[in-house]
């Protein structure tokens, strides 16, 4: 009804946004089947689980500003580290990327109407709140003091609800298996005529490479939780010594998971890189062959590394020396990717917006983050380091500095096409500026403290290290003032920001082909694949503002 | 603080090496720790230029990109040499914890035991200590590792050695420190002292299963085996010590506050409900009884949760402690 509009310049899809066809109600969003309306949903949900995660993260800093008690017992402090683990793991940052982003944009890249399986899509969506509810009674019920990692035979003798705690993870990893799932039946069968393997955006590359890993890794992880759940209930032996069982048994499973599940964070985050530099340099991405197959690479590889966290813990010299090779191979992907995205801007039109200041953000604490993991992956070396803040730190910034801050480039990137509005781009520009600095603050002090033989998990620490506790928990603070004043622009935009054009950032990859928001069934005509995702460094006219000419149909004759 | 503090330029923020197996473990980290700066800046490096020097100036307009999509040997040369760096390293750092696996033949054996949340060490002629480790100069230790409970973790920053403890089977750790010449103090034989730390999280008293090794003239050594401490009196003040190192600390309070054990403080001379509905006078002999046979007498609303400190404690330390919890009115 609207097909006299399209084309127009003043078009900005408002009217045949998807946030209004289909029903405006409640209902309509509780029964939808549509990807994008699942995706916002996710993404409200995940980032509701971020901001209580930083919360407690905020008061495991605080606590630690002195030695001793500051503001809570070491109990409580126990479970405030572990609901933060659980809840930024499990809850956060596995479906952040995939679920939420993905979500909306996975079948947009694609040019298709929606994933290949929508009843499965809202399924796994409300088995992700069920989980999420279950996880969360556990603290409502006596909390969960065992770490998220729940090593045994602690957490089969830990008084918490550990039980409520790891079935919620256990119903978790269910809704992971099915968008995984979902995903890679959508990338195999609903791809737009003309979209070839090798041509697919690399976010798709990499979303496919993390669908792998969710399909095949999480059911190992739900068998292990079982498995602790039937000890801790019937006392069954299976992993702790006194009952018969092998504690380091649980480890060897646990990582089997969860090592994989660091490439479920990682692997979209670069996703999220490979996207926005090409978009912001102007500039066709270099390499794009080793970027979509290093994704695969480091998903096959990710599989045989995980006894790199055991190093210590009393399996043999001769595999702990099989897993250091495999660490360092899986490294050589990552680098290359790094090198890619690096010679991406050479000669590009560097423009820096905000999501190109938190793509250079990730280029550089992801660069940090890989070579401290060098530290780690040396056995002798890692002998010192491992269990002690060096590793909190080198986690934090491939997980936070990687990860997070490539989904919020992501989220910076697609906000204009999720909400139909533009957030302003000062305060984009100074919440990322603070959040770089606050994150570097936060967690580059931790490697000082790591490699004097700061402990990790402790609630007291000895005098000399007070300094770089207290210089780390300022950082924290900083770091949170960032995300305060995004969390303000990001909700202020939805009412008052300007009306977003099809293609803010002058884009060639489908989604920007289509109106901001979407219409329901995404694209009003068959979108025009004839232009590769990255084909730029062909003549473009100047973009208009605000139309969907320029860019896209830069060589339509 | 000076975060340098006793680290060296090659290989920065390292605790100060004092066993001979650890200059090894230096020299690699060193050895990454400036390669990564190379890398590094090699990386960074070029994004700050190519941001710099094709940015878009404001107003101006965009020019057309060349369109460069690979290049063969630049690939190959990124994914290559990075390739035989990392074999490099890898070799490296498996050759050192290949030799630092296995100790000497002659090394001087302790045995090791990790509880919630106390270690206990005991010496080749049964002398046992608690959150103390006493070793002669100029050895070579190898320390055997066992966990009671759940998981520890043995680490001793100054050596660069740590290894869990698995539950039901045995580890090991071994070092020889460099620590040598004659000890300040003439009385106690002392020569050096360095922390030991819990690294794997094993609960509420995690951070505070904590120990000191001290480093002593073998002479002073062998006697220290024999007698104790020479210079142990009993007083008040010696029990708020051995509060802290036998790790009562972990468990009970001394300001009324409730943790794992009853508080300390208004103990003394008070009347202790226990399980079961009778009543104890806290006096010498309950207190003597709690600590080497805690099960015997269980307080009220508490767990049977105590180690036994029986040959832990000499008569001496129980004495001291004692006096401590009298002070605690």
């Amino acid at each position: 009804m609207q097909d006299n509009n399209h084309g127009s310049a003043e078009h900005t899809g408002e009217d045949l946004s998807f946030y209004k066809d289909g029903g405006t109600g409640i209902m309509s969003w509780v029964y939808t089947l549509d990807h994008k309306r699942i995706g916002i949903m996710y993404l409200i949900s995940v980032l509701t689980m971020f901001f209580v995660g930083g919360v407690m993260a905020l008061l495991v800093r605080l606590e630690l500003f002195t030695p001793g008690k500051t503001i809570m017992t070491a109990h409580q402090y126990n479970q405030v580290f572990t609901l933060h683990g659980a809840i930024m793991v499990f809850m956060f940052i596995i479906p952040a990327v995939p679920a939420a982003l993905g979500n909306f944009v996975l079948p947009l890249l694609l040019g298709t109407k929606d994933v290949a399986f929508p009843r499965l899509n809202i399924f796994s969506f409300y088995i992700y709140v069920t989980g999420a509810i279950i996880a969360i009674a556990s603290i409502v019920y006596g909390g969960v003091d065992t770490g998220w990692t729940f090593y045994t035979p602690y957490s089969v003798g830990s008084e918490g609800k550990v039980i409520w705690m790891v079935f919620g993870v256990f119903v978790l990893g269910f809704s992971s298996i099915l968008t995984g799932l979902n995903f890679i039946a959508t990338t195999h069968k609903l791809r737009a005529p003309g979209i070839t393997w090798s041509r697919m955006p690399l976010f798709v590359w990499g979303i496919y490479a993390t669908s792998l890993i969710q399909v095949l890794a999480t059911p190992v992880l739900a068998i292990t939780l079982l498995m602790l759940i039937i000890e801790r209930a019937w006392g069954i032996g299976i992993f702790d010594p006194k009952l018969g069982g092998d504690a380091v048994l649980f480890q060897h499973f646990f990582w089997f998971y969860s090592h994989p599940a660091v490439y479920i964070m990682i692997l979209p985050g670069m996703a999220i890189i490979s996207e926005i530099i090409p978009t912001f340099s102007k500039k066709a991405i270099f390499g794009y062959k080793a970027i979509g197959f290093s994704s695969v690479a480091i998903a096959i590889i990710g599989f045989l590394v995980w006894g790199h966290h055991m190093f210590v813990s009393g399996q043999s010299q001769f595999a702990s020396m099989v897993f250091s090779f495999l660490t360092f191979l899986v490294a050589i992907p990552s680098g290359i990717k790094v090198f890619n995205w690096t010679a991406t801007m050479y000669k590009g039109a560097i423009t820096l917006e905000t999501p190109m200041l938190y793509a250079l953000s990730f280029l550089f604490l992801f660069t940090i983050g890989g070579l401290t993991g060098i530290f780690l992956g040396a056995l002798s070396v890692d002998v010192h380091l491992t269990d002690t803040y060096f590793v909190v730190a080198h986690f934090h910034y491939v997980m936070m500095g990687g990860t997070v801050i490539a989904f919020l480039g992501g989220l910076h990137y697609w906000w204009p096409k999720m909400t139909g509005r533009m957030y302003p781009e000062s305060m984009g520009r100074v919440s990322c500026a603070l959040v770089f600095v606050g994150f570097n603050v936060t967690f580059l002090t931790q490697f000082i403290l790591g490699s004097k033989g700061m402990p990790r998990r402790y609630y007291d620490y000895l005098p000399q290290f007070q300094t770089l506790h207290q210089v780390s928990t300022v950082g924290s603070w900083i770091l949170a003032t960032g995300f305060v004043i995004m969390a303000g622009y990001l909700l202020a935009s939805l009412k008052y920001g300007a009306l977003a054009p099809a293609n803010p950032w002058g884009g060639l990859t489908l989604e920007w082909q289509t109106s901001s928001p979407p219409p329901l069934h995404n694209f009003e005509k068959q979108p025009n694949t004839k232009i590769g995702p990255y084909d730029y460094g062909v003549p473009i006219p100047p973009r208009k503002p605000g139309t969907l000419e320029g860019a896209v149909h830069g060589t339509s004759s | 603080m000076n975060i340098f503090l006793q680290s060296s330029v090659w290989s920065p923020f390292l605790p100060p090496q004092n066993a001979t197996e650890a200059a090894a473990v230096d020299n690699l980290y060193g050895f990454i720790f400036w390669l990564s700066v190379v890398l590094f800046l090699l990386v960074v490096g070029p994004i700050f230029y190519f941001v710099f020097k094709y940015r878009v100036r404001a107003g101006q307009e965009a020019k057309p990109t060349p369109r460069i999509t690979h290049h063969l040997g630049l690939e190959l040369t990124w994914s290559v040499i990075p390739s035989i760096l990392c074999l490099v390293i890898a070799v490296w750092g498996f050759w050192d914890f290949m030799n630092l696996g296995n100790a000497p033949a002659d090394s001087e054996e302790i045995y090791v035991t990790g509880k919630k949340w106390v270690w206990q060490f005991e010496h080749k002629n049964g002398f046992k200590e608690l959150n103390e480790l006493h070793i002669p100069a100029g050895k070579t230790i190898k320390l055997i590792l066992t966990s009671e409970d759940v998981i520890h973790s043995f680490f001793i920053p100054d050596f660069r050695v740590k290894h869990d403890l698995p539950p039901g089977r045995y580890t090991s750790v071994w070092f020889t420190p460099t620590d040598s010449g004659e000890a300040k103090d003439k009385v106690t034989g002392i020569i050096a002292d360095h922390q030991i730390f819990c690294t794997e999280y094993c609960g509420d008293g995690h951070s505070g299963m904590l120990a000191k090794l001290f480093v002593m003239e073998p002479k002073a050594y062998l006697k220290y085996l024999d007698e104790g401490d020479p210079k142990m009196v009993v007083t008040a003040e010696v029990g708020a010590a051995l509060y802290k190192t036998k790790a009562c600390i972990t468990c009970h309070s001394v300001d009324g506050s409730k943790m794992t054990g009853p508080s300390w403080k208004g103990l003394w001379q008070g009347k202790q409900p226990l399980e079961g509905g009778s009543v104890a006078t806290v006096d010498e002999e309950y207190i003597r009884e709690s600590i080497v046979n805690p099960a015997a007498k269980i307080a009220q609303g508490y767990a049977n949760q105590m180690p036994s400190y029986q040959g832990l404690l000499n008569k001496k330390e129980i004495a001291a402690i004692t006096e401590y919890i009298k002070s605690l009115k």
